[in-house]
């Protein structure tokens, strides 16, 4: 047994070391072995509670959690805003401690504000997953882009991962840029000029693709939300594509092999070429399978072990 | 922790299982319908032997598993943070099945206990037996053994090894002291 101990809340990768991190990886190894049995159940979590609490509407997340804590036998309810009560003009934070009134063990929150769930994680004090916050952060999917990472091509150490697309409105890119190098990676962001962070720490950023990609060992393209353009920060969708598009043509930039993801959902044909994304370059399908995985894993440590 | 007493060696190990063999296939009249499934570590090594052993005795090799009851444990929260979960697989059907647990040693019966839950979750076998090396005592939980290769008194601070030849390099029962020093 390891001596480490972890944080019990995931909120963003600040307060995780490396020795942490790669142990939350290993037990998300070992609930692949949980997944791959053709009884996909185990009692770990019996009579623990979670609450998915997803104040923006995201369906493919929150149901990898819910099969997540499922597969362990924990206890799921869902709460999600569009019919219920912040719709009436309740704040988060009574609707949390609404929530908390009823025996909740642990919180799974996302919002489309920023920084709700280190404060929900202040208001509750009980186990905080962000599942998403606003363009600032979400966790486990950077975590299981890592895990997807090292599935392929090993340590991370040294490895040159490029990131695509728009990195301003990205959650997952901030996540990345915290997470990979805290693994060793080094993280070069990508994107038209307008939509660049000014900085992100953790990763270098250029507007050239040509110069992101080379030498990447791994090429990951972002969701491009098509609502920027009305707000001016794309000029047309078919210059997005001329500059950005992620082509087998243009992974040939990078490594022989490099590998291909994406968050989901994709816009084929926008981002990333259709026929590249059902290619065998294309991770984008082990990336949904390992989320669960990982998300067991993260559930376990948030809930089970030494406090 | 420090060693005190070789309790079993090799040859003595060797005719525990032989012995066990014997009385799995007497009280299960034969072969019939008979499977062993091992737990992890050393567990699956001795169901490896009692498997062999049936089949030189009654000339049938009958199936067998693999179980990890990592995450069936009822202490996990005191056992902490790198849950160790390893392959189980059960290629065969355990519905109407004559199941052998087969485990190194019998202390507390908790690992006994979750191995049963991990083990109905897969199938449902008409009967379930448990074969153990050692029984050393101290049941927390109303579980015996059907087959024991050695009985044997011990104290809370001892610790008793199992090793086998394919975990340890070499089979035998060791007894040793948690350590004060």
């Amino acid at each position: 047994m390891s001596g480490a101990t972890f944080p019990k809340h995931l909120l963003d990768f600040q307060e995780w070391e490396r020795a942490q991190l790669e142990s939350l990886l290993e037990t998300a190894q070992m609930m692949q072995e949980v997944l791959a049995r053709p009884v996909k159940k185990v009692p770990a979590l019996t009579g623990f509670t979670v609450a998915t609490v997803f104040f923006e509407p995201s369906t493919r997340t929150r149901i990898s959690f819910e099969l997540a804590a499922r597969r362990m036998s924990a206890d799921v309810v869902s709460f999600t805003s569009s019919a219920s009560s912040t719709a009436k003009g309740e704040t988060y934070r009574d609707t949390l401690r609404t929530l908390d009134q009823m025996g909740i063990d642990a919180y799974i929150l996302r919002t489309d504000a920023a920084g709700v769930p280190h404060q929900a994680h202040r208001w509750l004090q009980k186990p905080v997953i962000n599942a998403g916050d606003g363009w600032r952060a979400h966790p486990t999917q950077a975590l299981l882009d890592a895990f997807t990472l090292r599935e392929k091509l090993g340590s991370l150490e040294g490895k040159k991962i490029a990131i695509v697309g728009d990195i301003l409105h990205s959650r997952v890119a901030r996540s990345n840029a915290e997470l990979l190098p805290r693994l060793g990676a080094q993280v070069v962001a990508c994107g038209p000029a307008t939509l660049l962070p000014g900085k992100l720490p953790g990763a270098s950023l250029t507007t050239k693709l040509r110069e992101a990609l080379e030498e990447a060992d791994a090429v990951m393209a972002l969701r491009l939300q098509k609502e920027r353009m009305d707000k001016g920060l794309l000029p047309s969708l078919p210059e997005y594509i001329a500059g950005y598009q992620i082509t087998e043509a243009r992974l040939a930039w990078a490594k022989p092999e490099a590998p291909l993801l994406h968050p989901g959902p994709m816009n084929r044909d926008v981002e990333i070429e259709g026929t590249l994304a059902d290619s065998p370059r294309s991770l984008v399908e082990r990336q949904v399978a390992n989320g669960q995985a990982v998300r067991m894993a993260v559930l376990y440590h948030v809930l089970v072990g030494k406090r | 922790m420090t060693f005190k007493s070789r309790i079993l060696n090799a040859d003595e190990v060797r005719r525990a299982l032989t012995r066990i063999a014997h009385e799995v296939i007497e009280k299960n009249k034969g072969t019939q319908r008979l499977c062993f499934v091992g737990i992890h570590t050393r567990g699956i090594s001795l169901a490896k032997r009692l498997v062999e052993l049936v089949e030189r005795f009654e000339g049938q090799r009958v199936p067998m598993g693999i179980l990890d009851i990592t995450l069936y444990r009822d202490d996990l929260t005191e056992i902490g943070l790198q849950p160790r979960v390893r392959e189980t697989r059960i290629p065969f059907d355990l519905n109407g099945k004559a199941v052998v647990l087969v485990d190194d040693v019998l202390y507390t019966g908790r690992t006994a206990r979750a191995a049963l839950d991990a083990l109905i979750d897969q199938g449902r076998p008409s009967r379930i037996y448990l074969a153990v090396l050692v029984d050393r005592g101290h049941r927390e939980l109303p579980i015996r053994a059907d087959f024991v290769g050695k009985n044997l008194p011990t104290s809370r601070s001892e610790v008793v090894k199992v090793k086998t030849l394919e975990d340890d390099g070499e089979d035998a029962v060791e007894l040793w002291e948690v350590g004060e020093t």
